[in-house]
């Protein structure tokens, strides 16, 4: 198993030396390089939320906002890091197929997948819940990086500062939800 | 007409004490059978220890599988099956299957039982669709479901006598812990922490299903059956209003305690104990106060609810310490005298010794050197502090407060021992612990309560403590000086209940799967055989036709199998370092099987 692993890495490593110049990577969104920035969140090129990682591994406020969320009300089903666990699967291989409008759907109304043995796996509808709801983006984003390997596992290390935009639409949301 | 109705009314009460005295009168004495196993607990005092001993230290490497059974669910099995006469009862997680296998038929069905539930409980259970065993009493099997519905069925023919409704899923509240019955009641916890319930313990009628009492751990009195003058806390009275006063306004209201941990009784007392878990939500700084009863031992009549005494081990929790760990009931030699004891080992990481009859604490000490959130329990009756845990400001969650991350606290949530139950050897005076041996970083902020929605408010991260590369322990422990007596190191945490035995063998299961076999008195492995999932549930062992058997249910999951699957990261490691620590999906995949083990002919 080990030389497998290598070489997996090592393509991972030239993928991300190539992202640089030419885009080579797409996940259930498209090609998740950043082209625009509007007060420290990031967007592709088709308008979808995206990560910002620097040079020095610096993560984009939101990225470090949705590793937080994902902590606490995520990865009690679905495993730490976006891995997945015995219970629920592991999101950072979702969104290499789910585009952003269906991870919002999912996230939003849930779902129930019959099994046999009356085993469903069921996504709960957390459309309500203002601890999710007013952090999609970040959650979005945060697991994004992760499907792209842009973050290792673990607290990001680095991140930007909290944008005044944040703050406020953090504020607004929370105050129309609760 | 009047004088009719009165002696007819006095031979029903007559008629129904005498059944209840014989329901509890018939446990008393089943659960002294060593060939059986009458009770989730193994008995009341929840030993888990047997007196077969035709398995020995001599013997126990010849070990086979004598047959086996799948429960055809594929999620993390927690319990173990129940043996009365020559029927065995074993349950399975959500969707709650319950089979009576015929031992003198090879293992034939007798009858299955499957209720129907909606599968929207599933997301609402914090952590894996887990059932932790059904209970036998008076011709009947208790079943405590996902849903939190509670039915009786007749144990000859799985065919139902009666339902209650224990909990609103809708809230968030699920059942996952086993069923007791003492005397003629049933007693009923409920899960929920995470989703803001207000948990309590409900009794229900053995006979007819009515609830009798309910007791919640937090809010008045007079809901929480505790009597300001009589309800002693290490002690001195609690006095009125105890719980209350020690909240932010309403916010008992979604305050947790839930009670999903194990129950235990003593006959002579007549007191049943058990714990509370997390106050919720896990950002204490949006709960000031002491949020009692969570995290406290309880003692209650079984009669009425009333609580005798208290005591809250982890006051203010700050790192989810959840106190629900079983109470084990053992007369030790304390300090030259003899004492009535209850030894409890919290995810806390300390292990307390008290007085059962009085609540008086006798011992508390760390069961894992690594522990290091507070430095000591305060033991000086004289002092302020007197029982309560000395918190350390660096890890103090607290004290650092919302949005910093608290870095380096063991154990980690998951507690140096969660459900898992221990056992206790009469013979070697020991008790046999699987552990733990995680530590954590948690991050705590504001979060906004929604009902039926989680409600946890902190981020956090697992991992070895610092150096170490194993993730778990199973330890022996004498409760009377409150010192470890044996270790051994294991892989991953040990997620099984202990089973100890008069052949001087201890059993448990492990995460990789093994069912692993040791000597009680040094710990040295005798034993082991890889079944084919983790093992999350408790070793049972009963006679049948002259030959002793153990058995275990496999079936990875639960928290272990969400927290562990992937493996761990050491954050010390660096950035961009690939997770130190093996994935338990590297050993084990998902499964629910029953392994039964015995000596070959």
């Amino acid at each position: 198993m080990k030389p497998t692993t290598r070489i997996v890495v090592v393509a991972a490593a030239a993928g991300c030396l190539l992202a640089g110049s030419i885009a080579v990577r797409a996940d259930g969104s498209g090609n998740p390089a950043a082209v625009k920035d509007e007060d420290g969140k990031y967007y592709d090129a088709e308008g979808n939320p995206t990560y910002k990682i620097g040079e020095d591994g610096t993560v984009d406020w939101y990225t470090y906002s949705g590793f937080r969320r994902y902590h606490s009300d995520c990865h009690v089903c679905h495993g730490p890091d976006g891995e997945g666990s015995t219970y629920a699967p592991a999101l950072k291989e979702s969104l290499n197929r789910l585009s952003y409008a269906e991870f919002m759907e999912v996230v939003v109304n849930g779902r129930d997948r019959p099994q046999a043995g009356g085993q469903d796996s069921v996504m709960p509808a957390f459309g309500l819940n203002p601890n999710v709801m007013c952090y999609l983006d970040d959650l979005f984003i945060y697991l994004r990086a992760r499907a792209n390997d842009a973050v290792p596992r673990g607290r990001p290390g680095k991140r930007a500062d909290k944008p005044k935009s944040a703050t406020e639409a953090e504020n607004t949301c929370l105050a129309q939800k609760s | 007409m009047r004088t009719l109705l009165a002696t007819s009314c006095l031979g029903a009460v007559a008629a129904l004490s005498l059944s209840a005295a014989h329901a509890n009168d018939q446990l008393l004495k089943m659960q002294q059978n060593p060939k059986e196993w009458v009770m989730p607990t193994g008995n009341y005092a929840n030993h888990r220890y047997s007196q077969l001993k035709q398995i020995t230290t001599d013997n126990v490497d010849k070990l086979q599988v004598a047959w086996t059974f799948s429960t055809g669910v594929l999620r993390g099995h927690e319990g173990g099956p129940l043996i009365v006469g020559d029927v065995m009862y074993v349950h399975g997680p959500f969707p709650n299957p319950v089979f009576a296998l015929d031992l003198n038929n090879d293992g034939r069905i007798i009858w299955k039982y499957e209720p129907k539930q909606d599968p929207s409980v599933i997301p609402v259970m914090c952590c894996d669709t887990v059932n932790r065993g059904v209970a036998y009493a008076d011709g009947k099997i208790i079943l405590h479901q996902a849903d939190t519905t509670v039915v009786a069925l007749d144990a000859k023919t799985g065919k139902e006598l009666w339902t209650a409704k224990n909990g609103d899923p809708s809230k968030g509240e699920t059942g996952t812990a086993a069923p007791m019955v003492v005397k003629d009641k049933v007693i009923i916890g409920i899960s929920g922490g995470e989703f803001g319930v207000r948990c309590h313990l409900t009794a229900y009628d053995l006979n007819t299903g009515k609830q009798v009492w309910r007791a919640y751990s937090m809010g008045p009195d007079k809901e929480m059956l505790i009597d300001p003058e009589k309800t002693t806390a290490l002690g001195k009275p609690v006095g009125p209003d105890s719980s209350l006063k020690t909240w932010e306004g309403d916010q008992w209201k979604i305050g947790g305690g839930c009670t999903w941990g194990w129950f235990s009784y003593d006959p002579e007392l007549d007191l049943v104990y058990y714990g509370s878990g997390n106050p919720s939500t896990w950002n204490p700084k949006q709960r000031p106060g002491d949020n009692k009863w969570s995290m406290t031992i309880f003692a209650r009549d079984p009669d009425d609810g009333m609580a005798r005494w208290v005591y809250q081990m982890t006051p203010h929790d700050e790192w989810d310490y959840d106190g629900v760990n079983e109470m084990i009931l053992a007369d030790l030699n304390i300090g030259g005298s003899q004492r009535k004891a209850l030894v409890h080992f919290d995810r806390n990481g300390f292990a307390y010794t008290l007085d059962r009859a009085t609540g008086e604490l006798l011992v508390a000490e760390k069961y894992d050197p690594v522990v290091n959130w507070a430095t000591k329990v305060d033991m000086d009756k004289s002092s302020p502090t007197y029982g309560r845990p000395q918190v350390v400001a660096q890890y103090s969650t607290e004290q650092n407060g919302e949005d910093v991350n608290t870095k380096g606290v063991c154990p980690a949530a998951l507690g140096t021992k969660d459900q898992q139950p221990a056992a206790f050897s009469p013979d070697t005076n020991l008790f046999y612990v699987p552990t733990n041996h995680v530590c954590m970083d948690y991050e705590p902020f504001r979060v906004n309560y929604t009902a039926g929605q989680p409600y946890v408010g902190a981020t956090l991260s697992m991992y070895p403590p610092p150096g170490e590369n194993h993730m778990g322990n199973f330890i022996a422990w004498d409760a009377s000086t409150g010192k470890i007596a044996w270790s051994n190191k294991e892989q991953f945490s040990v997620w099984s209940g202990a089973l100890a035995t008069a052949g001087g063998v201890v059993f448990y299961g492990t995460l990789e799967g093994y069912l692993k076999a040791v000597d009680a008195k040094t710990g040295k492995e005798l034993y082991k055989f890889k079944t084919p999932s983790g093992i999350i549930g408790n070793v049972t062992t009963y006679e049948h036709n002259g030959k002793q058997y153990v058995a275990v249910l496999s079936g990875v999951g639960g928290w272990a199998g969400i927290g562990l699957a992937a493996g761990l990261t050491d954050p010390t490691a660096g950035l961009g370092a690939v997770g130190g620590y093996a994935g338990l999906r590297n050993y084990t995949s998902l499964g629910g099987q029953l392994t039964v083990f015995a000596l070959p002919n």
